[in-house]
């Protein structure tokens, strides 16, 4: 015979005392390191009010950077996409040498410090690096400019839709597809009407949050920018801006927005966790 | 197999996949890399060593690893309390808990920066509290850690959750049917089998707070010698157009981070699964 719930957690469980104590401390942590921190952005943003917080993020400089921050963002993520759905369909549907090796590849940038993603963009397209010669004799502006943003951003945030769907299409196998091609279905419309619809959950996660990865990315671009404003900031870059400037109420004005960006990913995140199958 | 180790399977697409993400891998990633040896090869091994090895460098070093790794114990310690709560107990708020500790992989770095900096300024909310107490945090290497804390938190809790989820009671009743305790069985029998996820958790938040650097600039003071991270030095070099200099520091840094992901996968394949990487 079963024994009663009850009777089971007292025998496998942590006695009430413990479990609140436990539970105390974690509650205590995640309070101190992250619900005061949060909180702190959104009280110190409206600590003016809300018509100074309106009037702040109605500055010309910030609605450039939510612009540039956007378009950054618009390119850098699409072209991630087809990457990852690129490395994922090799990766999960064929076998060959050197699988690993190119996963940890893939893997790399995210354990490179994005200071360091900023500045091998600098050695390899600044004035003085490798390609600078060549750039300047084409007049093509890459450092300090919006590519060597978008660069930045996309090698920094390269791994991240790869890494959602290579688990989730290793996991659903391609028992579908093969069916499909022997059907007689082009290898397109076998991604298109079976792949895709497959994937979809998994491919949403990964572009929300490389797109919260893109939009908040701050060494990287830093280092490319050249903090030129109204024309290079983004909209982390335009938070240090106002904060160096002593602008503290304008600084948590934008940085709130980042916030309700950053809570709105979570909110996706977990909607998503939940719907899928 | 049978036929050679590439399987060209019923499917198509080999071809165009391959090759689109062997192009981009080379052209994003790996092209930008080798300039940091095409650099550094200009310099001889004495230069190098000079460059990379000065008192400012070391002392930047030694911030960079102490406070990561000190904030990746922390981390170890309270990731896998946290995923324990999570995962064993009822509370009221749970779910908005649950979903809240990925903030660190969804917040711009910038953002959590200033909010750090303004809570444990002197007049901040923790500051106002702490700073009479004789704790400094504000432009001190506990300052850097706090903000490595921060960012490195969701890591282990990440990689511990499925695990603990995945764990068979029964493994825990026949502990409790054979009479060990609560805590034996904890230690004996629970540990053992989340210290690899844990393990990997921690190389994780260590990996990502040793080349953090949004969060921590505005809260470090950043002053040489003494609160100065190795990716803001590598940034100082490279305004002043020491171009040599910040080659050499981010070389000798970036083979230390190799090294660790190196050590994720190698541990992550002992367990015979993909290596856990964030989010």
């Amino acid at each position: 015979m079963t024994p009663p719930p009850a009777a089971r957690s007292r025998h496998l469980g942590e006695s009430p005392a413990v479990r609140r104590l436990l539970i105390g401390a974690a509650m205590a942590f995640l309070v101190l390191v992250l619900f005061v921190p949060l909180l702190a952005v959104f009280a110190k943003a409206l600590a003016k009010g809300v018509a100074a917080f309106a009037a702040a993020v109605r500055d010309p400089d910030i609605l450039a950077a939510i612009r540039l921050t956007l378009l950054t963002a618009g390119i850098a993520v699409p072209i991630n996409v087809l990457f990852g759905l690129a490395v994922a369909w090799a990766v999960t549907h064929f076998r060959f040498a050197g699988k690993k090796l190119l996963v940890t590849l893939i893997d790399l940038p995210f354990s490179v410090s994005p200071v360091i993603a900023g500045v091998i963009f600098v050695l390899l397209c600044g004035g003085r690096g490798l390609l600078g010669p060549f750039l300047a004799a084409h007049d093509i502006k890459i450092i300090f400019a919006l590519p060597g943003l978008v660069l930045a951003t996309m090698f920094v945030t390269s791994p991240l839709v790869a890494r959602e769907l290579i688990p989730l299409m290793q996991a659903q196998g391609d028992d579908e597809e093969q069916a499909a091609i022997t059907l007689g279905a082009s290898g397109w419309r076998t991604f298109w009407h079976v792949s895709l619809p497959k994937m979809r959950w998994g491919l949403l996660y990964g572009v929300v949050l490389c797109n919260a990865r893109a939009m908040g990315e701050f060494g990287a671009v830093s280092v490319v920018s050249g903090h030129i404003r109204g024309v290079t900031t983004t909209m982390p870059l335009q938070v240090e801006i106002l904060y160096n400037d002593y602008q503290f109420a304008a600084a948590f004005a934008v940085s709130s927005l980042l916030a309700l960006l950053a809570l709105a990913t979570l909110v996706i995140k977990s909607w998503i966790a939940r719907h899928a199958p | 197999m049978a036929g050679g180790r590439t399987r060209r399977g019923v499917l198509p697409g080999f071809g165009l996949s391959m090759g689109f993400t062997l192009t981009y891998l080379s052209v994003i990633v790996l092209l930008p890399l080798s300039t940091l040896l095409w650099k550094s090869a200009g310099l001889t091994w004495a230069q190098f060593w000079h460059t990379a090895t000065g008192p400012r460098e070391l002392a930047a070093y030694r911030l960079s690893f102490s406070a990561a790794l000190g904030a990746a114990a922390i981390n170890l310690l309270f990731g896998l309390l946290l995923a324990w709560v999570l995962e064993r107990y009822e509370f009221p708020g749970k779910r908005l808990v649950d979903v809240l500790v990925d903030l660190p992989f969804a917040l711009p770095t910038a953002v959590a920066g200033i909010a750090l900096a303004s809570i444990y300024a002197r007049e901040g909310w923790l500051g106002r509290w702490l700073e009479p107490a004789g704790i400094h945090v504000a432009f001190t290497p506990l300052g850097v850690m706090v903000a490595l804390i921060f960012v490195g938190l969701p890591f282990v809790v990440r990689t511990v959750q499925p695990v603990l989820h995945e764990l068979s009671p029964e493994i825990e009743e026949a502990a409790a049917t054979l009479g060990a305790g609560r805590r034996l069985t904890f230690q004996r029998v629970i540990l053992p089998e989340l210290l690899p996820a844990a393990l990997t958790g921690f190389v994780l938040a260590l990996a990502r707070a040793l080349g953090e650097y949004g969060s921590v600039i505005f809260i470090a003071g950043n002053m040489p010698m003494r609160s100065e991270i190795t990716p803001l030095l590598i940034m100082i070099k490279l305004e002043e157009y020491d171009y040599a200099g910040a080659t050499a520091i981010a070389l000798v840094f970036l083979l230390a981070s190799f090294s660790l992901l190196l050590l994720v996968n190698v541990l992550s394949w002992r367990r015979g699964d993909a290596p856990a990487l964030p989010a």
